[in-house]
């Protein structure tokens, strides 16, 4: 055995169960997201972005070992996640720590959690699951009871009161329902209904602050420099760059301090404002290609479990990058998405690269199951 | 079994497919709302995006110019500017300012009064301006907030100009003082449109010469371009167009003679106004008492405040040109000359005073000061003896119209047109202004009042001295002014002060000699002041008087001791000197002082001997200045 072949080996044995075009595009971003959190940081200091390098390896490792499980394995888990995590929300529910008002995260030991992150993927697994059993004619009642197992913790995050993740974790599970078939006359009937308890959830359900953000949406001016200032800014940021955009470390906007939570949600306007419409494009384009690797990930997946769980992260993946980037731009309200593999912070890095860690679970581990 | 299974695996895939389908065109058209959006900012909006972010960046901060200093005439400084570290705070910045400002009190000393006067600031201005909490910061104090600034957000340390008045009290009413623009400040700016000129200013002169010569004083604001971050704070400088520092102020004030006029007022309150008398400069301006205006420099806190207000002396009150009092006997000099000149009364013309006199038809006398009575009076005696009983009858033979003529010119009546604001016009009466203004009919006997300075004659100080000036010169008119030179703070270029055109009277000279003769011998042995001239080495010429603070009833006599101090009638001195050759023509007034004689007049006295002989008072003399009340006007 020569040397050149063990490092074959070696370097096969690592990437046997790794996407490639899924890791090329994953790997430029995350490329791309070093150099920006670097000049969102004020482009003095490396600290933030050796930080992020940090985020990315450990989502890394994770990614890798979730690949390299079987989507039998993947099924196994559904359950227990689902059950911990849900669990873990109404511990949340009753003991959960305060914080910015809203009640998100549990001491569990040394470390503080936030256990709707969990769901993020523990939803489209469980539900992902249940399609899975129920092969042979679905009837209304199973997805009641789908609706049943959606609606649960999406209620919990709602109370903390946190809009955006329970929105994420809703549409997770929602997406399932979605590709298992439900009905287009049920569907249609939901969003009917959904939009007739509109005004209900704005009088009952929304916070004041929840109204306020939608409220700044449809006039940011109304209150230039309190709630409406994010997205001005934002915008003022995302706009001034241009097509060329000002360069790196050049927005006046960004470095200057105008941008709020300029290396986290906002980091698109930072981006944005340095490398213009060019990058804001190339973003979606790269966007765009997950997207497409993604869903061919799903029609060719052989099992009912890994066609719905693949397609609902990948749809999942395309709601986070449209939320924020509506939210930075100016056409959502602000909700507290981050960008995908672009925002600093480990925790949805983490749940993110999981999801493609699954994804890539499923398209290397078909064959075995077809044959 | 295995069939159906089949079948509907192919079923589901079908349906997955096209769900597939659908949710890719959803997300393609998710795109291109994304795509459109940015295009829309990045192509379509980019200019005025870019402009809003330069707008952002880009502040332009004005570049306030130093003021001008004030001197006196021979260079001494009597408004200045010095720079020191204050804190500063904008209160929108700051959530619960009064528990931020208790931490502060761990860092920097604040002191009770500075809270007092920062709340006085705080109901006085815009919520988002920069108030100064504390002024006059140590480099200790400021390095320990340095420290500590990231736990104090909208606090910041400002290098700031400040004024000081070295002299303090001193001529405090003629040298004015700066302070914090308020809102009658304001419209005042917004109307001259040099709205843009006091960007930056927050200071703004309020009285004297710092309010009069304001737009002397302040200079041309510049600008500076500065790159600042979110925070407002100033990153680097981009361009500048530095500001034109105000114009210095040379003011006719002698700083020295001014000290010396007001230590010899001691402890009583009241005004003195001292001229050139040929060129109207005032060399001493003196209202009694007097205020630090060091105090409003930094916003005056409400304790100083309503002490300065509700003082009984109203040290605020500007007496020299604001207090209108009764000028009493120092007009009788006027009034004879008025007779000469009108050819109601020759030098030779006497009466024999039995200390009253009868207006015909009216029972009740007008009575001396002296009840005995002055004997053999002529013009000369009367102004010497300053005797009541020879103006009634030579007022009555004027009448108040020809007396209302011959005084106007003099300035009494009217503004004399000092260059600082609040002068006061006094009331030179007339049968035309009684019958407009009190809708009465003038009676022979309020001309007969009016005749020794009393009844409805009111005089400022300041026209006092100016009409003793006119008559020192022999009848020019003069414009009193406290400004001497503007002096240009880059070139040195001087400009002069520029009086209005004058007139000259021409009066007779033999009658002109007569009066000053009059007021000569006021100082002599005899005269109602000699006291205060003995020794003097060189002539003054002076008249007293007194201005009566409450009426008397008819024959009723009182006794000035037992009454009120506040009671007392103020005591009156007009004169100058030397005689011959007047370099100083002065007015005084000493409230509830009593006599001229023996109050006012040693007062004149110290100025001229400072002023012409530059001979500073012996405070052994003064203590032993004689208040003995003697009972001459």
């Amino acid at each position: 055995m020569t040397l050149t072949t063990a490092i074959e080996r070696v370097f096969n044995t690592i990437t046997r169960r790794l996407d490639g075009p899924l890791m090329v595009v994953i790997v430029v971003l995350m490329a791309i997201s070093l150099a920006v959190v670097y000049s969102a940081s004020g482009g003095e200091s490396f600290d933030r972005m050796l930080g992020q390098a940090r985020n990315f390896a450990v989502a890394f490792v994770a990614m890798w070992i979730v690949a390299n499980m079987s989507p039998q394995t993947l099924m196994r888990l559904a359950i227990p996640l689902y059950v911990v995590g849900l669990t873990l929300l109404v511990g949340v529910a009753l003991f959960g720590e305060i914080r910015n008002g809203a009640r998100r995260w549990l001491h569990v030991g040394f470390i503080t959690i936030q256990p709707s992150e969990i769901m993020k993927l523990g939803m489209p697994l469980l539900l992902a699951w249940y399609f899975h059993r129920k092969e042979e004619g679905l009837n209304w009642k199973d997805y009641a009871f789908a609706g049943l197992i959606l609606m649960l913790p999406t209620g919990l995050v709602l109370r903390q009161p946190d809009l955006g993740t329970a929105i994420l974790i809703f549409s997770a599970g929602f997406f399932v329902i979605f590709f298992a078939g439900l009905s287009w006359k049920l569907l249609i009937s939901g969003i009917v209904g959904g939009l007739a308890l509109l005004p209900v959830a704005w009088n009952y359900m929304l916070h004041d602050y929840q109204k306020l953000r939608v409220m700044t949406l449809l006039d940011p001016m109304t209150d230039p420099l309190g709630a409406g200032y994010h997205i001005i800014q934002s915008t003022i940021a995302i706009g001034s760059g241009g097509i060329l955009g000002k360069g790196w470390l050049s927005g006046s906007q960004a470095q200057l301090d105008f941008i709020p939570e300029r290396s986290t949600d906002f980091i698109l306007a930072v981006f944005g404002e340095e490398f213009g419409l060019i990058g804001t494009l190339l973003l979606l384009a790269l966007y765009l290609i997950i997207v497409g690797r993604g869903f061919m990930i799903a029609m060719n997946a052989p099992t009912t479990f890994s066609r719905l769980l693949a397609a609902a992260i990948t749809l999942s993946f395309f709601t986070y990058a449209f939320v924020n980037i509506g939210m930075v731009s100016g056409i959502l309200p602000v909700v507290g998405v981050p960008l995908p593999l672009m925002s600093y912070g480990g925790t949805a890095i983490l749940s993110m690269c999981i999801g493609f860690g699954m994804l890539m679970s499923i398209s290397t581990h078909k064959q075995l199951v077809s044959t | 079994m295995v069939g159906t299974t089949i079948k509907n695996r192919e079923a589901e895939l079908k349906v997955f497919r096209k769900r597939i389908i659908f949710a890719t065109i959803c997300i393609l058209i998710g795109f291109v709302i994304l795509a459109t959006r940015l295009v829309y900012l990045q192509v379509v909006k980019r200019d005025q995006f870019y402009t809003m972010a330069e707008a952002n960046r880009i502040s332009v901060v004005p570049v306030v110019p130093n003021r001008g200093v004030v001197y006196d005439r021979n260079g001494e400084v009597l408004a200045a500017n010095y720079s020191a570290f204050t804190l500063e705070v904008t209160p929108s910045k700051v959530k619960n300012l009064d528990k931020v400002l208790d931490e502060l009190a761990g860092i920097v000393d604040i002191q009770p009064k500075d809270r007092r006067r920062f709340k006085r600031l705080l109901e006085e201005s815009k919520n988002f301006e920069s108030l100064p909490i504390r002024n006059r910061l140590s480099e200790e104090e400021v390095a320990r907030f340095a420290v500590n600034r990231y736990r104090f957000p909208g606090f910041d340390i400002r290098a700031r100009l400040f004024r000081n008045y070295p002299f303090g009290e001193v001529a405090s009413h003629a040298i004015g003082y700066i302070g914090r623009i308020n809102d009658a400040d304001l419209k005042k700016i917004e109307s001259t449109n040099l709205f843009s000129n006091y960007k930056g200013t927050d200071h703004i002169g309020k009285l004297g010469i710092e309010g009069s010569y304001e737009t002397e004083l302040h200079g041309t604001t510049g600008s500076e371009q500065v790159e600042i971050d979110s925070g407002g704070r100033a990153i680097r400088s981009l361009a500048k167009s530095e500001p034109i520092a105000g114009n210095n102020l040379k003011t006719t004030l002698d700083i020295k003679l001014q000290k010396v006029a007001e230590d010899a007022f001691g402890e009583f309150r009241g005004a003195l106004v001292a001229m050139d008398p040929h060129s109207g400069e005032i060399l001493a301006f003196v209202s009694k008492p007097g205020f630090d205006p060091n105090l409003f420099v930094d916003g005056i806190d409400p304790v100083n405040w309503n002490l300065l207000n509700t003082s009984l002396d109203r040290p605020l009150t500007n007496r020299a040109l604001s207090g209108q009092y009764p000028p009493g006997s120092t007009i009788k000099p006027f009034m004879a000359l008025a007779a000469l000149e009108n050819g109601k009364r020759t030098p030779e013309f006497s009466i024999v005073d039995p200390g009253r006199w009868f207006l015909p038809g009216v029972a009740r006398p007008f009575r001396d000061w002296k009840p005995e009575g002055h004997g053999v009076v002529n013009l000369h005696k009367s102004i010497v003896v300053s005797c009541d009983t020879y103006y009634y009858g030579l007022g009555n033979d004027l009448g108040i119209d020809k007396i209302n003529a011959f005084m106007t010119p003099f300035g009494f009546g009217s503004k004399n047109g000092i260059d600082v604001e609040g002068e006061q016009t006094g009331l030179m009466p007339s049968q035309e202004w009684k019958q407009k203004r009190l809708k009465q009919k003038w009676y022979a006997g309020d001309t007969i009042s009016v005749s020794i300075g009393q009844g409805y004659w009111l005089a400022t100080p300041l026209q006092l001295a100016t009409a003793t000036a006119i008559l020192a010169n022999g009848g020019t008119q003069v414009t009193p002014h406290l400004l001497k030179e503007v002096i240009n703070a880059k070139t040195g270029e001087k400009v002069g002060y520029k009086p209005p055109p004058h007139s000259h009277r021409n009066f007779k000279p033999e009658n002109l000699q007569l009066v000053r003769q009059g007021m000569i011998d006021v100082m002599k042995p005899g005269g109602t002041a000699w006291r205060a001239a003995v020794g003097a080495g060189y002539q003054i010429a002076g008249k007293t008087g007194t201005a009566q603070v409450i009426g008397m009833k008819a024959g009723e006599k009182y006794n000035e001791k037992l009454v009120k101090e506040r009671f007392r009638d103020h005591a009156l001195f007009i004169a100058y000197a030397p005689a011959d050759d007047p370099k100083i023509a002065l007015a005084l007034l000493v409230e509830n002082g009593g006599h001229g004689g023996s109050i006012a007049a040693p007062i004149a006295r110290e100025v001229f001997d400072f002023f012409l002989l530059g001979k500073k008072p012996d405070p052994e003399t003064r203590k032993k200045r004689d208040y003995d009340l003697d009972n001459s006007d």
